[in-house]
């Protein structure tokens, strides 16, 4: 069998066109072929890849070449088409991937193989559910009772460095960055000289829970790593987020940031693990983090 | 004052006019994380029944944050028409609401009457109003303006050319301008967000697409939504501004938080008035947007609804071109989910409208809202409907500097095509005269970026 789908589309467009069924209609799907057995075949490259995320949409561009240039200049969508006023089905599609992989980064839960991996035990915020934790930012900065409980019964206090893992705004960010990372770190601070205290997971967490957990573990430097809101297209991006010894009444300004840690157009996990122990190092050193670290550290 | 009313046989009673505001509102997450919120749906209505018997005299009197402890609150107080507030004081909302809807009161009528009103009042009617009553009301009203356009004629349609880029490249900038220009977006403004507000980096930004416009000889104006301060100091340093942008919120304190007073727009006012290159009278784009005073911590604990009607009035002060709500901008702990963020562009067109300005809307979500981009294209096409002024132009709706979903540049022409609207007239007819759209719709030349390489 040599005749492709195109050819078989093509003859029945031709068909249902002399009898006025259809108008005339682009170029069929280059994605689906039919087999050597004559079974359809539907097998699609990757869409999100940038090959195909750049790909112009313009029917018949003034100046093709300058088109090109004009697309390259930016990463906003430009070049991408019509259907009369509406978007091309391929940019449509697209959109609604990018879109989707930020909704199941968002409502996703942690797994717990990757919580094991590093043995993490699992703690709660005031926030019970995603939609309130969503509803309700001030109480993903809070640990509920149970939490306080179980962090001073597990873990050891006052260490140099305390690691916790939280899932923010997206359960992807951990679930594809922590392995990289936490080794990283954990073995960047040891060979530092650095004592690391009991490293666990918070769930429906917000940043300043950090302020929370050192009122009760007494460390000198929190590291949190912690879910991004996902971008459209990029849902798995995590921040390290570290203060020294933070304390209830602590705000961004007292933290630093490593932010946009992802394979994905960011920095890299195991690049950013190394950054996190130049910072904590630093803090330690200067016994301050945020704003006041550089101040006393002397440089802008 | 007493203030309670009977449902189903219970009693609910309210301490003060705020909290009969407050409990009054449709259900907002930002007025329940205020805690100020009705408890149940029943005592919601009830608020309502109270809400319809007050005077508008009480709505002035009462206002959100007292007269002497704000100057918002005094800016709007003192810009009442005296001679027509004494016709309807004693107008109770409940009347205020059928006298806006009666087939018997037109558009220059409640005009009119706009200048007799407080935030409070504006606030109050749209509480007792529903979806439908919103559109009805907010169409009704035309508020015409006139920079370079004419915006705000019945049956258009503008759209902002929103051409952001992460870092701010001109070159970036420039090709999402063409991009956007080539779908018909612009004729509200070409209006970008800079991601660093020096005034060095905005002065190129005005320079680069004043160039645009004068090479292709575009009815329109620009733009650079930086702080009001840098702008004033690009202009000083000569840089060519159409418009003169800046974000308002609706308590002194909020404002603060802005780093902005009554007093410094007045001075921008003047200043754009001085050396705006477009032809004016209305020089001035304000964006707001519900739950911004509460996110300050400066709401005083009033509802954000009334917070945002504040916002309106005292936008009025300074003649705006233009108006627009970044309503589903601020994120779902002010505003949860799609419902609540269609209720409230209906409130902020209708509220804008009967204030007396421009209205648009900025229709967008960010991604932990509980939205997606077929509710904003829901919300466009309602906005629309209740004959909004202006949507935004992003390209394909996803905004590269800001990360949130807004329109896309597709978005307007097809709004335009479905509801039988036209862009600006000015716009239209440039649009017609490059060959991009014919007889109401799109060209086959339209949709490509380098078609503006040509000159």
């Amino acid at each position: 069998m040599t005749q492709t789908i195109e050819e078989v589309v093509a003859r029945v467009l031709a068909e249902l066109r002399n009898e006025g069924l259809v108008p005339d209609v682009q170029q069929p799907s280059a994605g689906a072929r039919v087999d050597d057995a004559g079974g359809l075949v539907i097998d699609l490259p990757d869409p999100t890849e940038e090959v195909h995320r750049r790909a112009i949409g313009v029917t018949d561009p003034a100046d093709p070449d300058g088109l090109k240039n004009l697309c390259a200049s930016t990463s906003a969508r430009l070049g991408v088409g019509r259907a009369g006023p509406r978007p091309l089905t391929r940019s449509l599609l697209l959109f609604k991937a990018d879109h989707g992989v930020t909704q199941d980064a968002i409502y996703g839960v942690v797994s717990e193989e990757i919580r094991e991996k590093f043995g993490l035990f699992t703690v709660h915020t005031k926030a019970p559910e995603r939609d309130v934790y969503l509803l309700r930012p001030d109480w993903g900065r809070l640990l509920d009772d149970e939490a306080k409980a179980t962090i001073k019964e597990n873990c050891i206090q006052g260490p140099d460095v305390q690691i916790c893992v939280g899932d923010g705004l997206s359960a992807a960010a951990i679930d594809n960055n922590l392995t990289d990372i936490y080794p990283a770190l954990e073995q960047g601070l040891k060979s530092a000289g650095l004592t690391l205290g009991t490293p666990f997971f918070i769930e429906n967490a917000r940043v300043g829970v950090m302020n929370d957990v050192n009122a009760i573990i007494h460390a000198k430097v929190i590291v949190l790593l912690i879910g991004e809101r996902p971008g459209l297209g990029i849902a798995d991006a995590m921040s390290a987020y570290m203060g020294f010894d933070p304390q209830p009444g602590k705000t961004d300004a007292d933290r630093d940031l490593i932010c946009m840690i992802t394979t994905h157009g960011g920095t890299n996990p195991l690049e950013a693990g190394a950054y996190v122990v130049e910072f904590v190092k630093r803090m330690i050193k200067y016994s301050a983090s945020g704003v006041r670290l550089r101040e006393v550290a002397g440089d802008a | 004052m007493l203030l309670r009313t009977k449902l189903f046989g219970e009693t609910y009673e309210f301490a003060t006019i705020k909290e009969v505001l407050a409990k009054a509102n449709e259900e907002k997450s930002g007025d329940q994380q205020a805690g100020i919120a009705a408890n149940t749906a029943a005592e919601r209505v009830a608020a309502r029944l109270v809400l319809a018997e007050v005077p508008l005299s009480v709505l002035r009197e009462n206002p959100v944050v007292p007269y002497d402890d704000d100057e918002v609150t005094r800016a709007i107080d003192d810009a009442v028409n005296e001679t027509i507030y004494q016709e309807i004081k004693g107008w109770t909302v409940g009347e205020f609401r059928e006298w806006i809807l009666s087939n018997k009161t037109d558009s220059d009528q409640i005009r009119r009457v706009s200048n007799a009103l407080t935030g409070e009042m504006v606030a109050g009617v749209a509480k007792l109003m529903s979806n439908l009553d919103l559109v009805v009301g907010g169409r009704k009203i035309h508020v015409v303006t006139h920079c370079n356009n004419t915006m705000g004629l019945p049956g258009t349609l503008a759209s902002r050319n929103q051409p952001n880029h992460p870092t701010d490249s001109i070159d970036g900038i420039r090709a999402a301008t063409y991009e956007g220009l080539s779908y018909g977006s612009g004729d509200s403004v070409i209006g970008i967000n800079p991601s660093d507000d020096s005034v060095g980096n905005v002065s190129r930004i005005l320079e680069m697409t004043k160039d645009i416009i004068d090479r292709w000889e575009i009815p329109t104006q620009n733009c650079v939504l930086s702080h009001v301060t840098t702008q004033m100091e690009a202009m000083k340093r000569g840089a060519p501004l159409g418009l003169m942008f800046q974000s308002l919120a609706g308590s002194e304190k909020a404002m603060q938080s802005f780093g902005i007073s009554v007093g410094l727009l007045d001075e921008a006012y003047d200043m754009a008035k001085k050396y705006a290159w477009t032809t004016g009278p209305n020089y001035m784009y304000f964006e707001t947007g519900q739950g911004s005073a509460l996110s300050a911590d400066a709401h005083n604990g009033a509802d954000q609804l009334v917070l945002e009607a504040r916002n309106y009035s005292l936008a009025k002060r300074w003649d705006p071109y233009q108006v627009n709500t970044v309503v589903g901008f601020i994120g779902p702990e002010y505003l949860y989910d799609s419902r609540q963020i269609s209720r409230a562009a209906l409130e902020d067109h209708f509220m804008g409208k009967l204030t007396g300005i421009s209205m648009g809307c900025d229709v967008c979500y960010t991604n932990h809202a509980v939205a997606d981009q077929n509710d904003l294209e829901s919300l466009a096409v309602l906005f629309a409907s209740a004959g909004g002024s202006f949507i935004m132009g992003v390209p394909m709706g996803d905004d590269a500097m800001l990360s949130y979903q807004s329109t896309s540049y597709h978005d307007a022409p097809s709004l335009r095509q479905a509801l039988g609207l036209r862009p600006l007239p000015e716009f239209e007819a440039w649009m017609e005269d490059i060959g991009i759209w014919k007889n109401g719709q799109l060209t086959d030349l339209a949709g490509d970026a380098s078609l503006f390489l040509q000159r």
